[in-house]
């Protein structure tokens, strides 16, 4: 089937089979910070943006995405780098691996919230399961940038 | 791996009824959530999104929920949750992130009748209904206990009815499923539902005059199991405590302290 999907700005028609995943056609399309950790709709580690809201690419076809706006890691290299010092000077990641789905969830959250409480904050983040941290450093980053300006 | 050979985004209701009762093993896609950890082979997958069923109209005495509505549409809209005291809100919140809450859809939700749901649970005890492109509308509780597989769910309707109301949950770790949960409702009379028990939701309708009381005849009446996250009787002591708590928390409501 033909689609049409904007990937970070840049238009892509392709033929993709109908049971082509999102995750699937982003990472053909070099998208690499897109990655797999559960494929049960349970770690967040796949997150994109669609049309400006978090979605797992896991979970929803390539087809889906049809005439949409997709937004991955790579298209917000300035807003993550940002992030990511905070996230580097509190030690909020080991291995690393969840941080791109951690990423684009808090850069959604900054744009959906204003002024979150941490008891918001920790409700918007709940499906961005990290295996290391504990969460705690995470936090403490997070509170942080969300506060850089004050 | 769920397999699909043909996708249809169709353009009615009747071309998406045609598809789906053409093979026994074509099916609406929803959210998909839930269908893409299926290991089967779909011959033609058929697609809503393009009938204008991602609404939530107000009318003058109900809302009407269109089958795509996400459950984050539902948790986000203030004058659904203030209409139905919150309690539609508060049972999707902690349905594992907003990333899957922005894709999981209400239709998909009630189709699938899962034992463990809190949307089903939930829409219960709100008296919700459900519009059937092909059998018409019947009450939520019908759908639950009926076994229709080749239908679509077009729209949920919820009647106003000043609902005072509370969810209660339990669950061993913030995003796993429900190892029990209540939700009461209360306009003219009170609604009480358990779900997770963990068979599909069931609903009591009861008079209130001592609420420590109501809670034991629900414990008596609830039928509870086992499973990996909860033993039968571990259940059975939760049904009491949580519909006490629920229906404390609409007292509250209804007195005006909350
Ligand atoms: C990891 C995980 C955790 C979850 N946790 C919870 C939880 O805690 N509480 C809870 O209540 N739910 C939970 N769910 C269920 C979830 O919220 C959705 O109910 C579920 O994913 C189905 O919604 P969907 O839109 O994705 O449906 P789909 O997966 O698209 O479809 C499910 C079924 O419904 C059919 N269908 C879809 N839409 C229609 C329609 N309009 N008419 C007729 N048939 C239709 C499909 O053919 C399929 O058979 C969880 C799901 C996952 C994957
Ligand atoms: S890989 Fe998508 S949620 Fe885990
Ligand atoms: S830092 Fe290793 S999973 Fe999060």
């Amino acid at each position: 089937m033909l689609v049409q999907i904007k990937v970070n700005g840049k238009l892509i028609k392709e033929d993709v089979s109908c049971d082509l995943l999102l995750i699937d056609f982003l990472r053909n399309h070099g998208c690499y910070s897109v990655k797999r950790g559960c494929e049960t709709s349970n770690c967040g580690l796949c997150t994109v943006w669609m049309n400006e809201k978090p979605v797992l690419s896991c979970s929803i076809l390539a087809i889906r995405a049809n005439n949409h706006s997709i937004t991955t890691l790579e298209g917000l290299q300035k807003e993550a780098k940002i992030f990511a010092d905070f996230m580097a000077n509190e030690g909020a990641e080991q291995c690393g691996f969840c941080s791109p789905g951690l990423i684009m969830n808090v850069l959604a959250m900054e744009k959906e919230l204003k002024n979150p409480s941490e008891e918001e904050i920790k409700n918007y983040l709940a499906g961005n399961l990290c295996r290391c941290t504990g969460y705690m450093a995470q936090m403490r980053a997070i509170t942080k940038y969300l506060n850089r300006g004050a | 791996m769920l397999k699909i050979q043909k996708y249809t985004c169709a353009q009615s209701l009747d071309e998406a009824y045609a598809a789906l009762v053409k093979n026994p093993k074509n099916c609406i896609i929803g959210g998909m959530i839930w269908l893409k950890m299926e290991d089967k082979v779909v011959p033609e997958a058929i697609d809503l999104s393009g009938l204008g069923l991602d609404q939530i109209e107000e009318e003058e005495d109900c809302f009407k929920i269109g089958a795509m509505v996400t459950l984050r549409e539902l948790e986000l809209h203030d004058r659904l949750n203030k209409a139905t005291g919150n309690v539609i809100h508060d049972a999707v919140k902690d349905i594992v992130g907003v990333q899957l809450r922005n894709l999981a859809t209400i239709g998909g939700s009630v189709f699938s009748r899962f034992g463990f749901s809190d949307v089903l649970c939930a829409l219960m005890c709100l008296d919700a209904s459900v519009q059937l492109y092909h059998a018409g509308e019947m009450s939520i509780q019908e759908f639950s206990k009926s076994n229709i597989q080749r239908d679509i769910i077009t729209h949920i309707t919820i009647k106003k009815n000043d609902w005072k109301s509370a969810f209660m949950c339990l669950r061993r770790s913030a995003t796993d499923i429900s190892v029990l949960n209540v939700a009461v409702s209360k306009s003219d009379q009170y609604h009480i539902c358990v779900g997770a028990r963990p068979g599909v939701a069931v609903r009591y309708v009861v008079e209130i005059d001592d609420i420590d009381k109501v809670a034991s005849i629900i414990q008596d009446k609830v039928i509870c199991g086992s499973n990996m996250r909860g033993s039968k009787e571990y259940r059975s002591h939760l049904v009491k405590i949580l519909t006490m708590r629920a229906l404390r928390k609409v007292e509250s409501q209804d007195a005006g302290t909350n």
